[in-house]
């Protein structure tokens, strides 16, 4: 049983360093486990946000007077909007056309005077084809007008019999005071790297040994299957536990995202979650044998869902049941529901306890369903 | 060579590509992750692609008790919207359910709220949102805001108060409804046969290479040139099916309607196609194996698809990524494929992105073989 054992150790250790030069000596390989997810991280970090600044937008003024001038001075004093002051709705709906503008607010020559008449009519017209983006201007530019009417109210109360009474809201965002869509899309962005470099790299690497035949020719050493696995994973497994510590790096330091839970949950949980992407690469490619198939498999089974079904972009709550159910089925949604609880929220122990069982489970059957399709023998 | 002539050009060019075809799709494998993942992932991604919240799970505290609370939870609860899943008696009993994400928002109405509105007052209420994702608590945040005007402009009337003359028109051109599911879909026939014809292309050279048989190519009369047809148009037809598909799904069955003309629509997803074949075909050129191929055709690929405006709007990003989108094929090929099939336009307004298109077309094929010839690895 000693003797056993020591064989063991003795195998792996031998081609885990075989598996670990040749890592080194493709630098192909090296570059996308260590150099691409902090790239990644920079390029989206930086560049992936759902908050809108300084759209532009058009405002038609035909209506000269000062109360025209002044309902729309809450456009001008917003943030999130540059309106640009036109003579014609002409010009406007030319500037749209080129998408120069993303909306246009349009005050007709009788607004004024209709308003006082009881009846201002401001028309909003916005360039719909990024549906979400012209929802947020949507939002900002009604918010904006909507509060001159609020304003309006309140000058009128002075004169005459008291007012009935309105209700506020007081809005607490928990878990993101800062209301910036960069809080969630970059632990987003670890699920998808780990994703990229667990299951994308593995897949391949794996695939061209049974497509070269190499793997055939390590099975007729007295090396086991379970080796020959371990050995190939514990590299990959290394370099995507480099990368996920860089991204970490810079999502709290660069981007600032806080972290309230605990360092020893998120560590575990990225654990399991890389030992599941390993474990889908490694099924993908026994099951394809075959570089083509499995780097398209590995695009269209890992990346893509992660990417559009995991909660990352779409929440799924929103999603209709089918799509829900998919979305359950994949890991990357209960690594990326962890993750961004873990940063934004702090230990929430059911969830932590829920998650982690389920991507443990996911973990030890791909790993062993990959265990069970490497057998010994020759196709 | 000159003997034979234009004749034997087509005729060299005709065989590599049968031959590039039959590579491709003889193997069932192949012909099944070619062409039923775009078909699997357009719908799916379809149905994904939405922001509205039909489903507001959200607890409750009303320490008013009022009528006028009442009205206000009647409202919330009738809106279809917004669910009621727990009625709390205190104030303690919200953070638990809002961190298992149980609610989405949580409601405290505090004890004075009608003595604060018949006393003509702000009558603040508190909304807990859930922000872990701050564009489904924007949404929440705007519903509750819609409702409770709704519920102030009544309490207005009923009370004696003057409304405020003043109704905001909203319409929205190209998708009157505003969902994401029209702009996204037309981004997807662009961005997913992207994907799969830049790896299929990545992978055709490099191929022939790990296996040798690309030497043995060199020597046959094929010229450079006629390697690169016969290599670029099977997968540019792979490429034009793909696209075809999700066209075919976004028209027919998530009934979007196309207001630009085919015509307009397939040269712009031709010269989107060639741009990207080509740069497939340089990336194969370039690495030694399959699996470098696979590498570098990855890593240009994520960064391409995230940053082509499909997800998030480019206007938004910071000056020097805009800047650097400008060499990304994909932002353009989006950008075409949304204005042609969402606002009409026509190629004569959309020169701005086929340009590009066609210059990185025009550096990426050449480069590709030249490379054929002077890297031999």
């Amino acid at each position: 049983m000693n003797g056993m054992q020591e064989g063991f150790w003795r195998r792996l250790s031998a081609l885990t360093k075989k598996e670990v030069r040749q890592l080194l000596r493709d630098r192909g390989n090296l570059a996308i486990g260590l150099l691409l997810p902090v790239v990644l991280i920079l390029i989206f970090g930086y560049g992936l946000t759902f908050d809108v600044r300084n759209a532009p937008v058009a405002v038609v003024l035909e209506d000269r007077s000062p109360t025209a001038n002044d309902v729309i001075a809450g456009l001008r004093l917003s943030p999130y909007l540059s309106p640009i002051i036109l003579p014609s709705m002409r010009v406007a709906e030319e500037l749209m056309l080129r998408r120069e503008v993303d909306a246009i607010v349009y005050l007709t020559a009788d607004f004024s005077r209709q308003l006082y008449a009881g009846n201002g009519r401001i028309q909003i017209l916005l360039h719909g084809t990024d549906a979400n983006y012209a929802r947020t201007i949507q939002a900002y530019v009604e918010g904006a007008l909507g509060e001159w009417a609020v304003g309006r109210v309140d000058r009128s109360a002075g004169k005459g019999r008291p007012l009935p009474g309105s209700v506020g809201i007081e809005q607490r965002l928990w878990f993101n005071s800062a209301n910036t869509s960069t809080w969630f899309l970059v632990p987003g962005l670890i699920v998808l790297i780990m994703t990229l470099v667990g299951a994308f790299l593995t897949a391949l690497v794996m695939a061209r040994e049974w497509e070269r035949g190499t793997l055939e020719a390590l099975f007729v050493t007295p090396v086991r299957p379970t080796e020959i696995l371990l050995a190939k994973v514990l590299p990959y497994f290394g370099v995507g536990m480099i990368g996920w510590s860089m991204c970490l790096l810079a999502a709290i330091f660069l981007f600032k995202v806080p972290l309230y839970g605990s360092f020893s949950v998120l560590l575990l949980s990225s654990v399991l979650y890389l030992l599941v992407a390993v474990g889908i690469g490694l099924v993908i490619s026994s099951a394809t044998k075959s570089q083509f198939l499995a780097s398209q498999l590995a695009l269209v089974l890992s990346f893509m869902p992660a990417l559009m079904l995991s909660g990352f972009i779409f929440d799924l709550r929103n999603v209709p049941p089918v799509v829900r159910a998919v979305g359950k089925v994949l890991p990357a949604t209960y690594y990326m529901d962890l993750l961004k609880s873990l940063f934004l929220a702090g230990d929430v122990w059911p969830l932590i306890l829920h998650n982690c069982s389920v991507l443990a489970v996911y973990a030890m059957a791909l790993l062993g369903l990959a265990r069970v399709m490497t057998r010994k023998r020759v196709a | 060579m000159n003997g034979v002539g234009i004749h034997g050009f087509f005729r060299r060019v005709l065989s590599l590509g049968r031959k590039e075809f039959l590579i491709i799709l003889k193997d069932p494998a192949n012909r099944v992750v070619l062409f039923g993942p775009v078909l699997v992932q357009s719908l799916l991604f379809g149905y994904a692609a939405t922001f509205d919240l039909n489903n507001i799970p959200y607890a409750l505290l009303d320490q008013s008790r009022s009528a006028a609370s009442h009205e206000l939870v009647s409202r919330l609860d009738g809106s279809g919207v917004f669910r009621r899943v727990a009625t709390l008696g205190n104030a303690s009993e919200i953070a638990e359910l809002v961190n298992t994400q149980q609610v989405l928002l949580a409601i405290q109405i505090g004890p004075r709220f009608e003595a604060e509105l018949r006393a003509g007052e702000m009558a603040p209420i508190q909304a807990i949102v859930d922000a872990r994702n701050s564009t489904t608590a924007g949404n929440v945040v705007s519903y509750l805001g819609s409702v409770v005007r709704a519920f102030n402009d009544d309490w207005w009337e009923q009370h004696g108060g003057v409304r405020v003359p003043l109704t905001l028109v909203t319409r929205a051109w190209y998708n009157p409804n505003l969902e994401t599911r029209w702009n996204l879909l037309p981004a997807l026939i662009a961005t997913l046969s992207m994907l799969q014809t830049l790896l299929l292309t990545a992978l055709s050279v490099a191929r022939e290479r790990e296996q040798g048989t690309f030497d043995q190519l060199l020597v046959t009369p094929s010229s450079p040139v006629e390697i690169l047809i016969g290599k670029a148009v099977p997968s540019i037809m792979v490429g034009l099916t793909q696209s075809s598909i999700v066209l075919l799904l976004a028209l027919f069955w998530f009934r979007i309607p196309m207001a630009g003309s085919l015509l307009a629509l397939y040269t712009a997803l031709g010269v989107f196609t060639v741009a990207c074949v080509g740069l497939g075909l340089s990336i194969s050129a370039l690495a030694a194996n399959m699996q470098q191929a696979m590498l570098y055709a990855f890593m240009l690929a994520m960064p391409m698809v995230l940053l082509s405006g499909m997800i998030t709007p480019i206007r938004n990003m910071p000056q020097f990524l805009q800047h650097l989108t400008m060499a990304n094929p994909v932002r353009f090929g989006v950008n075409l494929v949304q204005r042609i099939y969402l606002e009409g336009a026509d190629l004569g307004t959309l020169v701005g992105d086929l340009v590009p298109l066609l210059v990185i077309a025009a550096v990426a094929l050449p480069l590709a073989g030249w490379l054929f010839r002077n890297r031999l690895v």
